[in-house]
């Protein structure tokens, strides 16, 4: 029913909010010696998401370490600056992810009036 | 493990608390930086706090913990100042073994990271606001 209105961005805005999650873990944890910074695959994300995996199950095959690009010496793999933009542009893809589930709202809500 | 549920507002706050950590005992530091005292046992010793990461598996978000304070294993400096009231017998007194500059840093450091958690902090809270008002 779900997938029938909103199409691909219901799954969407459901995985850009989990990555929201996970970044923003790596940046609290900027500090924390040896802690390995996670991503998720958003694009094999939400492949596996629409192909009808469950939510637990994408997450748990798509969240991957990230690969630092230059380790630092207390075992940690959070660069902050790649966090931060990684953080802006998922928050800008959030929004519009979240307009066009809008979109679709209103197109709904238009045909319902008649208008 | 925590009774509510873990969410993004929790772990932006656990982070902070964590950092605020840091920075109080970076300031313990500095206000400690050039105390004397009579022996080696009695010097100040620098303070640093442990983070350990904590996953909640339940939302595949981690949060950081601080797991108590330790004292740096760097030995205070022994000086020759026979003149100072707290001179020992051979004249000597201790200097706390703390790192001016390297507590600088750290605070700085701790400074930048606190701020990185608000902005995410308020750029999350924005687009929870923006979901929420939509109809």
């Amino acid at each position: 029913m779900n997938e029938r209105i909103f199409g691909i961005h219901g799954a969407a805005l459901e995985l850009r909010s989990q990555r929201m999650g996970l970044l923003t873990s790596n940046i609290a944890n900027a500090a924390t010696p040896g802690y390995k910074a996670r991503d998720l695959d958003f694009a094999s994300a939400l492949a596996d998401r629409t192909s009808g995996a469950s939510q637990a199950k994408t997450l748990a095959d798509n969240t991957l370490y990230r690969v630092p690009v230059m380790p630092s010496m207390d075992g940690n793999t959070v660069e902050l600056a790649n966090e931060q933009i990684a953080f802006a542009e998922n928050a800008i893809a959030y929004s519009a992810t979240l307009s066009f589930v809008q979109g679709k709202v209103d197109n709904i809500k238009r045909a319902l009036k008649g208008e | 493990m925590p009774a509510e549920p873990m969410n993004l507002f929790r772990l932006a706050q656990r982070g902070m608390s964590a950092q605020m950590v840091r920075m109080n005992t970076a300031a313990s530091n500095l206000a400690n930086a050039g105390a004397v005292a009579r022996s080696e046992e009695e010097a100040y010793r620098a303070v640093r706090p442990v983070f350990q990461s904590e996953l909640d598996r339940a939302s595949g978000l981690s949060t950081v913990r601080v797991t108590g304070t330790e004292l740096s294993n760097a030995a205070p400096t022994k000086r020759h100042d026979p003149d100072h009231p707290l001179a020992d017998d051979n004249g000597d007194v201790w200097e706390a073994s703390v790192n001016e500059s390297a507590e600088m840093v750290e605070i700085m450091e701790s400074a930048r990271q606190y701020q990185n958690l608000v902005e995410a902090l308020q750029t999350a809270k924005q687009l929870m606001l923006d979901t929420l008002r939509s109809k």
